[in-house]
């Protein structure tokens, strides 16, 4: 009996069928991931609330129209200048900060503002109110939402450095990293309690 | 002269045996990082606003997203403000019923976990968005994220 050699499978075209998968796989593939600017609303108010009285100073206006123009504390401003303008608000330090459950915060101590008296009393009684038209352009709303969370962290950051040695989104990695970690939570809420991100949005114009 | 002819008797082929090795290791790597989009798009893929303080939404389950846009079908006019819950084109009264709905498929415990993240379109109007916003807050639902690609604002 003759031996019969087993006939091998042809695998040529196993390439080709690899191929046709991966480049289904490779159109249908969207590699981004979801990520945006997060923002936390304010419960819904009771209907006998009445809002607290704020000093004008404490409250820095911007506003958005509906052709996308800024005006911040009654002045025209370009996007790129809300920043810096912002920041200067927040950290001007003029006063005594807020009562918080009965315990003075007193003048802020880690401001570098100007100390100006018509500006904000201490970066916890500072209010950002931002009020846009309801033509205005999303894209212009967020920009202006962005820049005012940058004026917040640079300021958060260079506090962060200041006491610890390391930037706040450093810090705040490694408690995300390691969440029972009570030291690294103190520092976290210190300097979040330093810089209190307080943006309101006013109910918007609609003419 | 025999040593020129030497030369013409071609190459040997290049072994391409190794050729289906690589491309499943491709096919895998695309099949394991591949998220296929559960629901259709009615409204024109909206295009992100740039920002540079975007966080990474984590917890993709806890996550139900609302697009803002142009939509597509042009029964529904041009403007950039039409909103899409689940698979159709709703109206900002939807929203609360989009939310309740999307509650009930997750654990009691991880509801106030949940966000909501809004795709909008540039050109959408800050009205349609507040209309949300105040639907959101109707229902509680007050973790919100505006979708925005990462990248220098101006």
């Amino acid at each position: 009996m003759a031996r019969r050699e087993n006939p091998e499978i042809n695998a040529g075209s196993m390439a080709d069928i690899a191929f046709l998968l991966l480049i289904f796989f490779l159109v249908t593939t969207t590699m981004n991931v979801d990520s945006g600017v997060s923002k936390k609303l304010s419960e819904k108010p009771p209907e006998d609330y009445v809002p607290p009285i704020i000093k004008e100073k404490n409250i820095f206006e911007v506003n958005i129209n509906r052709d996308n123009d800024l005006l911040v504390e009654g002045d025209r401003m370009e996007i790129k200048d809300l920043k810096d303008a912002a920041m200067a608000f927040i950290d001007n330090g003029g006063g005594d900060g807020k009562i918080d459950e009965g315990v003075a915060t007193g003048p802020c101590t880690y401001c570098k503002g100007a100390k100006s008296t018509s500006s904000s009393d201490h970066p916890n009684k500072a209010i950002i109110s931002v009020q846009s038209d309801r033509g205005t352009e999303y894209g212009t709303y967020l920009k202006v939402q962005n820049e005012l969370i940058r004026a917040y962290s640079e300021l958060r950051n260079r506090l962060s450095k200041e006491r610890y040695g390391i930037p706040f989104p450093e810090l705040e990695e490694s408690y995300k990293d390691d969440r029972s970690n009570e030291s690294l939570k103190k520092k976290v809420e210190d300097i979040k309690t330093s810089y209190p991100e307080i943006i309101s949005d006013a109910e918007p114009t609609s003419n | 002269m025999s040593k020129f002819r030497k030369k013409k008797k071609g190459m040997p082929a290049v072994n391409t045996a190794s050729l289906p090795d690589i491309v499943f290791m491709l096919l895998f790597f695309f099949m394991v990082t591949t998220t296929m989009r559960e629901t259709e798009l009615q409204i024109e893929n909206p295009r992100l606003p740039n920002a540079t303080e975007v966080k990474k939404l984590e917890h993709k389950s806890l996550v139900s997203t609302i697009y803002v846009g142009k939509s597509k079908d042009p029964k529904y006019g041009a403007s950039y403000n039409r909103i899409q819950l689940n698979d159709k084109i709703a109206t900002a009264d939807d929203v609360p019923a989009f939310i309740i709905n999307e509650r009930s498929k997750v654990s009691e415990a991880e509801v106030p976990f949940m966000t909501t993240s809004i795709k909008a379109d540039k050109e959408s109007n800050v009205g349609t968005i507040i209309d949300i916003r105040l639907k959101l807050r109707d229902v509680n639902a007050l973790k919100i994220s505006y979708s925005a690609s990462k990248g220098a604002s101006n």
